[in-house]
C-alpha cells in the first residue's frame, strides 16, 4: 500500500492526546434547551492548527413511526477528533450518523457544525428547514461513506471520485481529475483509476468510495460500518485507510464493529442502546472500565476472550 | 464448533486412481441435432411455397417496393414515429418524474394522465383530437374571464390531420412509456440516490446522471419494444386519412385490386424498419451495459472477425499482429 498523507505532526499528537470528558459544549444560539449527556473531547495543545470541524449534537430526537430510534442524544467531537460510536444493532448509531448531513430530519433537537445549524436556519424564535440547495451546499463539507460503498456503477473509479466535484462545486474537469487521481494514489488504486466498481473487490470499491467523499475536502467524515459488508481478508485494507485519515485532521465519526480498530482508532468511544448514549469516553474508560452493566454485557458479548487493552 | 471431525488418515482413504493421462470428452447431445433438421425442414417448406406459389405475385411486390408513392408514404411514417416517439418519452420522462415526486397534485396529475390515455382506444382518441374544431371552435390565448386575448385561431386550421396524428400518438406514447420509465427508475436501488445526495448532487442531476443511466438497462428494452409498436401502430392513423405507408398502399390496391401483394410491400417495409431498429437497440443496451457487466461480450460483428481471422487465416505462427 502506497498512502501517502501530508499529516502534520501536531494532528498526529492531537490523536494520540488523551482525551478528556467534559461538560462544555459550545452555546449555539436562540437559548440551549436541556441536555441529557453531553461528552467533549477536550482540545489540547496539540491540536490548534486543527480549526475546523467541530461537531455538537444536541438532544436530538428521531421516530420511524411509533418507535422512537434516537431518544433524546447529545454528543460533541471536537474539530480534528474521531468519534467511535458502537453498540448493538438496532441502537440508533447509524440514524444519528445519518442526521448529522441531515440524509435523516430530526423530530427534534439540533446539530451544529463549527457552530452552523445543519439543515435548518433561526427566522424569529423558529427553526425553519433548509431549502434543498442549501442543504445540499452544507453536504459538501460533510463526506460520507456507506456500509454497502454505494459506487455509481456506471461510472468508472476516477468519474466516481470526481462526479461531485464537477457537478456540485463546479470545478472545472482537469482540476477534479488531477485532484481525483491524487485521491486514489492516496488510497492506493491510482492504477485502478479507470475501472468500473464491478471490476473493483469489495475492499477496493470501499476506497474509491473514500477517496469519492475525500474529493469535496470536507471537514468531516462519516462513516456508516464501513467494513460490515466485506470480507474478512479485506477488511484490513479499509482500516488501514481510515487510520491514516485519522491523522490529517479531518473530524472523523465511526460507526462500526470493528471493537480492536475502535480502540485504535478512536480519541472517544461512544456506547449507544435503545437510542440513547449509554457512555463514553476514551477507549481505556470504555473497554477496560465501564461504568454501566450494558456496557459491560455488550462488550463481553463482542469482544473474544483474546482481545485485551 | 466443538464436533470437528479429525481428519482422515492416510492409512484409512483408499488410493485415488491417476486419471492425469485419460482425454476429456464433452456430453453429446443428439436431440439437439434431431430438433435442429426438423426446424430446417419446416424453414425449407414455408421458404420453398414463398418462392413457388405464384399468388403471393412477388413482381408486383417488386415494382411498388421503392414505387414513389410508397417511399413518400414510408417517409411519413418514419416522421410520424420519430416525432411522437420522441416527444412521447420526453414527456412520459416528466411524468414518471412527477409520478415520483413527493408533490401529492404532481402525483395525481400524472396517474390521472396515464389513466386516461391507457384506459381509451388510440383510434378514439385519434378522432376526438381531429374533430376537436366541433368541440371547440377557436382556440385561444389569454387571460381567462377578461377579454384579452394574445392569440386566438380556428380550431380547425390548427388541428391539421399531421397535427391530430402526432397529438394522438404522442400523448398515448407518452403515457405508456411514463410507466416504464418510471419502473426502470425504481429499479435503481436507493442507496444511488442516497450517495448522490450526500454528495451535495442536486436533485435533477442526480436523476440525469446517476439514476437514468443505471435505469437505461432496464428502460431500453421495453422502450424498443415501445417504438417498434409505434412503427407500426402509426398505420392506424390512416382513419385520418393521412397518407403514411400504410395508407397509400391501400389507396394503391383500392385502385388496381392487387390487395395481398401491396400488402405485403408495407409489411416488408415495416420488418426492415424493425429490423434497423433491433441493430441499434443492440449497440444502444451495449452502450448502457458498460460497467454492469464485468467484461462486454463481443458484438455478432466481433465474433464473426475473431471466428474469420482464428479458423479461416488461421496461421501457425501467432508472432505477427
Amino acid at each position: 500500500m502506497t498512502t501517502v498523507f501530508s499529516s502534520s505532526e501536531a494532528a498526529a499528537a492531537a490523536h494520540l492526546a488523551e482525551a478528556k470528558l467534559a461538560e462544555e459544549p459550545s452555546a449555539p444560539q436562540g437559548g440551549a434547551p436541556q441536555r441529557e449527556r453531553t461528552t467533549t473531547a477536550r482540545p489540547t495543545a496539540a491540536d490548534t492548527k486543527v480549526t475546523r470541524g467541530q461537531v455538537d449534537i444536541t438532544n436530538v430526537r428521531k421516530s420511524f413511526g411509533a418507535t422512537e430510534v434516537l431518544k433524546g442524544v447529545s454528543l460533541s467531537v471536537r474539530p480534528g477528533g474521531v468519534a467511535v460510536i458502537v453498540g448493538p444493532s438496532g441502537s440508533g448509531k447509524s440514524t444519528l450518523l445519518r442526521t448529522i448531513n441531515h440524509l435523516e430530519k430530526v423530530d427534534g433537537g439540533y446539530i451544529t457544525i463549527d457552530g452552523e445549524l445543519v439543515g435548518y436556519e433561526v427566522r424569529g424564535n423558529k427553526l425553519h428547514e433548509l431549502r434543498e440547495k442549501d442543504i445540499l451546499k452544507q453536504r459538501t463539507n460533510i463526506g460520507m461513506v456507506f456500509q454497502s460503498f454505494n459506487l455509481f456503477p456506471h461510472l468508472t473509479a476516477l468519474e466516481n471520485v470526481i462526479e461531485a466535484p464537477i457537478v456540485a462545486q463546479k470545478r472545472s474537469k482537469a482540476e477534479a481529475r488531477k485532484r481525483g487521481l491524487e485521491l486514489l494514489d492516496r488510497v492506493g488504486l491510482k492504477d485502478r483509476a479507470d475501472a468500473y466498481p464491478r471490476q473493483l473487490s469489495g475492499g477496493q470499491q470501499q476506497r474509491v468510495a473514500i477517496a469519492r467523499a475525500l474529493a469535496l475536502d470536507p471537514k468531516i467524515l462519516l462513516f456508516d460500518e464501513p467494513t460490515s459488508a466485506l470480507d474478512p481478508e479485506l477488511v484490513n485494507e479499509v482500516l488501514d485507510v481510515i487510520r491514516e485519515l485519522a491523522k490529517s485532521g479531518t473530524t472523523l465519526i465511526i460507526v462500526t464493529h470493528e471493537m480492536g480498530f475502535a480502540r485504535d482508532v478512536a480519541d472517544t468511544v461512544v456506547f449507544m442502546d435503545q437510542g440513547q448514549i449509554v457512555e463514553s469516553g476514551t477507549p481505556q474508560d470504555i473497554f477496560a472500565n465501564p461504568r454501566e452493566e450494558r456496557t459491560r454485557s455488550f462488550f463481553s458479548k463482542v469482544i473474544e476472550p483474546a482481545f485485551n487493552i | 464448533m466443538s464436533a470437528i471431525a479429525p481428519p482422515a488418515t492416510a492409512d484409512t482413504a483408499p488410493p485415488t486412481p491417476d486419471y492425469s493421462e485419460y482425454k476429456l470428452v464433452p456430453a453429446r447431445h443428439p436431440w439437439r441435432w434431431v430438433g435442429t433438421v426438423l426446424v430446417a425442414a419446416g424453414v425449407a417448406a414455408i421458404a420453398w411455397s414463398l418462392v413457388t406459389n405464384p399468388r403471393w405475385e412477388w413482381g408486383v411486390v417488386a415494382e411498388w417496393f421503392t414505387a414513389q408513392s410508397v417511399v413518400n408514404g414510408l417517409i411519413e411514417t418514419l416522421k410520424l414515429t420519430a416525432i411522437s416517439g420522441v416527444l412521447g418519452f420526453v414527456l412520459g420522462f416528466i411524468l414518471a418524474l412527477m409520478r415520483l415526486s413527493a408533490s401529492p397534485l404532481l402525483v395525481s396529475v400524472s396517474w390521472t394522465f396515464s389513466w386516461i390515455f391507457r384506459s381509451t382506444p388510440l383510434l378514439v382518441q385519434l378522432l376526438l383530437w381531429y374533430n376537436l374544431g366541433y368541440l371547440y371552435e377557436k382556440i385561444s390565448l389569454g387571460i381567462p374571464f377578461t377579454d384579452v386575448r394574445f392569440f386566438e385561431a380556428q380550431t380547425t386550421t390548427l388541428i391539421s390531420q399531421f397535427a391530430a396524428a402526432v397529438l394522438g400518438l404522442t400523448l398515448n406514447q407518452a403515457a405508456y412509456s411514463a410507466e416504464i420509465i418510471r419502473g426502470g427508475i425504481l429499479s435503481v436501488d436507493q442507496g444511488q440516490l442516497e450517495a448522490a445526495s450526500a454528495l451535495g448532487i442536486p436533485a435533477w442531476k442526480r436523476s440525469t446522471r446517476i439514476v437514468l443511466p443505471q435505469a437505461m438497462r432496464a428502460i431500453l428494452p421495453n422502450a424498443f419494444n415501445e417504438i417498434i409498436g409505434l412503427v407500426k401502430g402509426t398505420s392506424i392513423v390512416y382513419v385520418l386519412a393521412y397518407s403514411e405507408l400504410f395508407y397509400t398502399v391501400q389507396v394503391i390496391y383500392n385502385r388496381t385490386q392487387q390487395v395481398l401483394p401491396l400488402l405485403l410491400v408495407a409489411t416488408l417495409w415495416y420488418v426492415v424498419i424493425t429490423s434497423v431498429l433491433s441493430v441499434f437497440q443492440y449497440y444502444i443496451e451495449r452502450h448502457f451495459s458498460k460497467g454492469a457487466l464485468r467484461t462486454l461480450p463481443l458484438t455478432p460483428l466481433q465474433k464473426a472477425r475473431k471466428f474469420f481471422t482464428t479458423h479461416v487465416a488461421a496461421t501457425p505462427t501467432k508472432e505477427t499482429r
